[in-house]
């Protein structure tokens, strides 16, 4: 009975094209508006993760984000140093300015200055030039996003920008996760960043520090803020602060929750107006199934064989959508690095199997209303 | 021709209910039917005879009485048990075919095969012998809407015979016919219909083949006014 199920449903073409479209569309929606939503937020974490070696972060305890923070005195970076277990620490600046471009345009850019020696908070990975460029004078280094929104149609290198009136050259190019608000970012070396920066007393916003081979990166953070009274934290918390300072000060939750919202509103709506036709167009021939023999639990298999199939097919089509779409924009600027969490076709198929499982059930109550006497009338 | 009994109806009464009110449109059907009949159940609309006939096949109950189809009191039957009883027992023409559209003739002739589990293509070869014996074997991959309606009803009469069910029940198998070929379906279901251990029942009001019948019984305002091998004079 079921192939039987399966030829009523592929049989009526319109009706099974568009049940794979409502369940494809859905699918789609849901899961490419999660995973933008996904990857935005984990841009929070990206001034975290784009410094790969640092373990832990030290930070005035007001601080928040590698955006949002308090500068630290620099008799700091010596506090941290004097904590056993900690193997190197670093200085790390981050702060905003503005730039003009020799066409006279205007932009904001963040600034980071990196530990002059040892350059630990650069990102790993350099898409044009070396990260030696920075030892030649009013050197700066620009991330690959930043080099896309500034300079459009050029390579920015040996590019002469006017920041905060110094002048500076761009002599690399970085392989950098962008930030959540994409603004274009220098890289410099720590005493260049504090000629860049206007001056005020502290400009150490963090200082970066390496874990030593017997203590584990939780362990010490715990031990820096009992000695020196600042705030450390491990790249993951810190990382993790980052993406719920977006969700607490922006309205991105909402406003992507909504668009799922729709998408599976979207979802019920047509899959359960299409398959409430299906089911109202062969009402006759389950009625007649039903008189001849075929018990009422036969009859719920072919319902839910039909609304199995529709689901998994129009999920499969679903999801290879949002693949085809973050494959295809992969190359635009805006969505560098973007992938699909595992966990988010998993959501998706919960919420196609909740659709499915509605439609169909509201679709086998018009089917076991029906009396096989009724084939007569 | 007579053998044993096919259906045995005592005392089968069907109310329904209209509003407040119940109207009754069965009163206390005490009935016979003998096994190599070709059974007519003649009335105007409204008398019972497809109430009556959904009650004697097993898929309407009736309020008061007892129906034996073969013997067995259909509804002391276990749900389960009577639509298993249906399967393996009763063929069904329905007035509008109820073939399933998407499938082609021998597959919606082998329906009452593949529901009681066997697989589909030995299925299909089954039901083909019988579209063979039914002159449409040449028919059997096309769908439903390729065919005339002379021959969707062939479907049909396929469908209903191809388990050989010891009871078909058929719903006004002529009323979208012309004289003709009325008459050769009528002849084809007697043909391979009835049988000394099967027997047939039409609910009809074509009266271009009650010349047909082994037996006509005539439904009025639910009772059994006629029983007879000929229609009364005055219908």
């Amino acid at each position: 009975m079921l192939w039987i199920a399966i030829r009523m449903l592929t049989g009526d073409k319109t009706k099974f094209y568009g049940l794979l479209f409502g369940i494809a569309f859905s699918t789609l929606l849901i899961t490419q508006q999660l995973t933008i939503f996904v990857n935005l937020l984990e841009r929070g974490a990206s001034g975290a993760y784009n410094v790969g070696e640092a373990e832990v972060w030290v930070m005035d305890p007001v601080s928040r984000t590698t955006d949002v923070s308090y500068a630290l005195p620099s008799t700091a970076l010596d506090q941290v140093r004097g904590v056993p277990g900690v193997e190197w620490a670093v200085p790390h600046l981050r702060a905003n300015a503005s730039v003009r471009t020799k066409d006279g345009d205007l932009e904001g850019v963040a600034i980071i200055g990196v530990d002059d020696a040892t350059l630990i908070g650069l990102p790993k990975q350099m898409i044009e030039g070396s990260t030696d460029v920075l030892s030649q004078p009013d050197s700066v280094i620009i991330d690959d996003v930043g080099a896309i929104r500034m300079f459009p149609s050029q390579s920015p290198l040996d590019e002469r920008l006017e920041l905060n009136d110094q002048r500076a050259v761009i002599r690399g190019m970085a392989d950098a996760i962008p930030s959540f608000t994409s603004t274009v970012v220098l890289y410099t070396k720590y005493s260049q960043a504090l000629r860049y920066v206007p001056g005020t007393r502290n400009r150490l916003s963090f200082v970066l520090v390496g874990t030593a081979d017997d203590v584990d990166a939780k362990t010490l953070s715990e031990r820096i803020e009992n000695q020196t009274g600042l705030k450390a934290q491990t790249r993951d918390e810190f990382a993790r602060d980052g993406v719920q300072f977006i969700i607490d000060n922006t309205g991105i939750p909402l406003n992507f929750g909504i668009t799922v919202l729709l998408g599976f509103i979207v979802g019920v709506a047509i899959v359960g107006l299409t398959f409430s036709l299906f089911i109202r167009d062969n009402i006759r021939q389950f009625g007649a199934l039903k008189a001849i023999g075929v018990t009422n639990r036969k009859i719920a298999q072919m319902v839910a064989v039909q609304a199995g199939m529709v689901g998994m097919i129009g999920y499969g089509l679903g999801v290879l959508g949002t693949v085809g779409f973050i494959y295809g924009f992969s190359g635009d600027p805006t969505f560098k690095g973007f992938y699909i969490p595992w966990q988010i076709p998993l959501i998706s198929f919960a919420a196609m199997v909740i659709i499915i499982s509605l439609t169909g059930w509201i679709a086998l109550r018009g089917v076991m209303k029906t009396e096989p006497a009724a084939v007569f009338r | 021709m007579n053998g044993v009994s096919a259906i045995c109806t005592s005392g089968v009464t069907r109310d329904f209910p209209a509003g407040q009110n119940t109207i009754t449109v069965l009163h206390g059907i005490d009935l016979e039917i003998q096994s190599g009949e070709l059974t007519f159940l003649v009335g105007e609309s409204g008398s019972g005879k497809t109430t009556l006939i959904s009650i004697m096949c097993g898929i309407l109950w009736p309020t008061k009485g007892d129906v034996q189809v073969f013997g067995t009191d259909i509804y002391d039957l276990s749900d389960t048990e009577l639509v298993n009883f249906r399967l393996k027992n009763i063929g069904f023409i329905f007035q509008q075919y109820n073939l399933i559209p998407s499938i082609d003739a021998a597959a919606n002739a082998a329906v009452p095969l593949i529901a009681q589990g066997m697989p589909v293509d030995q299925a299909r070869e089954q039901a083909k012998l019988m579209l063979d014996k039914l002159n449409i074997l040449d028919q059997a991959d096309k769908l439903p809407n390729q065919l005339s309606g002379g021959q969707q009803q062939r479907v049909a009469i396929a469908r209903a015979l191809v388990h050989e069910p010891r009871l078909v029940v058929c719903d006004e198998p002529t009323a979208a016919l012309d004289a003709k070929s009325g008459r050769r379906v009528m002849d084809l279901l007697r043909e391979v219909g009835v049988a000394e251990d099967r027997s047939v029942i039409i609910v009809t009001h074509d009266n271009r083949i009650f010349d047909l019948a082994d037996r006509i019984l005539v439904l009025e305002d639910g009772r059994i006014t006629h029983d007879g091998t000929e229609m009364p004079e005055d219908h």
